[in-house]
């Protein structure tokens, strides 16, 4: 059921052409990176396959559904997104804004029960940030605040994964404690798809990537088939140089 | 979590019904506490028929139970409809006031009584207003592709001046003596409203209605993208909540005319105090909103009796220094 397909998939970007259309399986297991410039569209993309964004033609399957058949309640409980922006709205303290994750699997009248507090604070534990759970979100670093994001869906424990650059904000370790959760989570039979700006974090971490360029086209494939470095460069504009440290590319840009 | 809800719930309660004795009491006839009591039991069992005491029952069971209910009904309503629209913008500025919902409202009961119609067609008037005003915004706002909540409240504040405008234009046509009469309505006044039980209606049905929704209030408040990704039918909760506080907003304001700043310091108040978590704000909300306006209309009628102050000017002269007080504390 977590396997996420696209058909002849274009996505809504105003102002650009088509582009190539997506044709994607993305399987239980597998850990997929989209990388791209800014404004290529990987936000929209991401979007688009959650369901927020219609696509302009195309569509996006979930296990073998058509997405727009389900309803988001259907689809929260399969599918889980990590936002690049969070409003904040109104004051919410880190236990109640991890506990909203459960909000897809209860029904209208009931409570939240002991098992959702749980869940919630076992999401906490596990994103390191279970210290913070009476805090107020809105007073917390940028880092603390992704990782609650993080913890939000992981309370919320969809096969699924959505994440646009989940790494926002975080130092070293927390990116790598991040990256190694989403592993994890495709480890136990999850889908995990993820925008990133770090190219060493998705040669490292993922094992398939979509590369995604500002006109709309795109390629996609195994990760050591699309870390070739001079598609790269034509994706960002920019020379790099490589090197390997252990057993893994890194890519560095040249200063010109 | 039962306790984390019922013990404010139970204290708001025992508030309001403090308040709703002492409105019973304070008067140009003084009665304590025992004595109201007295008369409400005596009612209820039909006792105590000599003289002092039926002129007793008279005063509060005809005069000022009606009025003090539905001074409760009318702040109950507007702090609700004013919570509900505060979730809806993500502002806790938003008010139907602010929206230009109690504008419509107006215009539409102003019209109808200017046209020499009464009762229900003022009602029914007003929502029609109310429901115009609401229809112009969101379709204003919504013409263009998706609308953002500050976009919402300036559409909202400018259709308000606009009617502002036209119910000057209306009270410059209107005929002499029709004037004090409309113009204490504007001001927001209670001593006509003598049937409480359709609006305590409104307001209990609106609480039973809105509590299943609380917990997807409590997501849509961290804005709709967050709220479809957890499985929320954002469009179409957004739509009922705006069409209900409008429903809300006609109801108070056929009953009690224009009441400010209600639906704006009750519910900021209440999440100073309580948190955000709309499950416990509704019903807060409609206790203490109707406690508030049940106080304020007892002392807009006591404070220089036998003349009779507009309850709107009290609420306003409450509530702009509370909120400044509280906007400044709150930095």
């Amino acid at each position: 059921m977590s396997r996420l397909v696209t058909q002849d998939l274009i996505i809504n970007v105003p102002g650009r052409g088509d582009g190539t259309a997506l044709n994607i399986a993305i399987e239980p297991g597998q850990v997929w990176g989209v990388l791209g410039p800014n404004g290529a569209g990987k936000t929209t993309l991401l979007h688009t396959l959650a369901g927020l964004n219609a696509p302009r033609s195309g569509q996006v399957l979930l296990g073998e559904q058509p997405l727009e058949t389900l309803s988001r309640r259907q689809v929260a409980q399969m599918l889980g997104v990590v936002f690049q922006e969070r409003l904040d709205g109104f004051p919410a303290t880190v236990l109640e804004t991890a506990l909203i994750g459960r909000h897809p699997y209860l029904s209208p009248w009931q409570m939240e029960g002991a098992d959702d507090y749980a869940q919630a604070e076992a999401a906490l534990e596990r994103l390191d940030v279970a210290h913070l759970r009476d805090r107020l979100v809105s007073t917390l670093s940028g880092g603390e605040r992704q990782r609650v994001a993080m913890a939000t869906v992981l309370t919320q424990a969809p096969s699924i994964w959505l994440a646009d650059e989940p790494t926002n904000h975080l130092d070293l370790h927390h990116q790598s404690a991040v990256m190694a959760l989403m592993a994890q989570q495709a480890a136990q039979g999850s889908t995990v798809m993820m925008c990133l700006h770090d190219l060493n974090l998705a040669a490292r971490w993922c094992d398939h990537l979509l590369l995604l360029y500002p006109s709309g086209e795109a390629c996609w494939g195994a990760r050591d088939s699309m870390l070739v470095p001079s598609a790269l460069e034509r994706l960002y504009h920019q020379r790099l140089a490589v090197v390997e440290v252990e057993g893994a590319p890194v890519f560095v840009p040249i200063k010109e | 979590m039962l306790v984390r809800l019922g013990f404010p719930l139970g204290l708001l309660l025992l508030a309001a019904l403090a308040s709703l004795i002492i409105a019973l009491g304070i008067g140009s006839a003084q009665l304590s506490p025992g004595q109201v009591w007295q008369v409400v039991l005596g009612h209820l069992g039909d006792i105590g028929q000599d003289e002092g005491n039926a002129l007793a029952r008279t005063m509060v069971l005809e005069l000022r139970l009606p009025r003090a209910l539905s001074a409760f009904a009318v702040g109950g309503l507007l702090a609700v409809a004013g919570a509900l629209m505060q979730v809806l913008l993500r502002n806790p500025l938003a008010d139907p006031y602010v929206l230009g919902l109690s504008g419509g409202a107006s215009i539409g009961a102003l019209a109808a009584m200017l046209g020499g119609l009464g009762g229900l067609a003022i009602s029914g008037s007003a929502f029609g207003g109310a429901l115009v005003s609401t229809l112009l915004v969101f379709g204003l706002v919504h013409g263009s592709g998706s609308w953002t909540p500050s976009r919402l409240l300036l559409t909202g504040v400018v259709v308000a001046a606009g009617w502002g405008a036209v119910i000057t234009l209306m009270l410059a046509l209107s005929p002499a003596e029709r004037l004090p009469g409309m113009l204490y309505w504007l001001m927001g006044d209670l001593s006509y409203a003598r049937a409480p039980w359709s609006p305590l209606l409104l307001l209990l049905a609106t609480c039973v209605i809105v509590m299943p929704l609380g917990r997807s209030l409590n997501v849509l408040a961290r804005g709709p993208q967050q709220a479809a990704a957890l499985g929320v039918a954002v469009r179409p909760l957004e739509w009922c909540i705006y069409i209900v506080a409008s429903l809300l907003t006609a109801a108070a304001v056929t009953t009690a005319g224009s009441i400010g700043f209600v639906g704006l310091v009750v519910p900021h108040m209440l999440r100073l105090l309580l948190g955000n978590d709309q499950r416990l704000i509704l019903p807060a909300c409609a206790l203490a909103g109707g406690t508030l306006l049940m106080l304020a209309d007892t002392l807009a009628r006591t404070m220089i009796a036998p003349e009779q102050l507009p309850v709107g000017v009290i609420t306003a002269l409450l509530g702009v220094p509370t909120f400044l007080f509280l906007l400044y504390r709150s930095r």
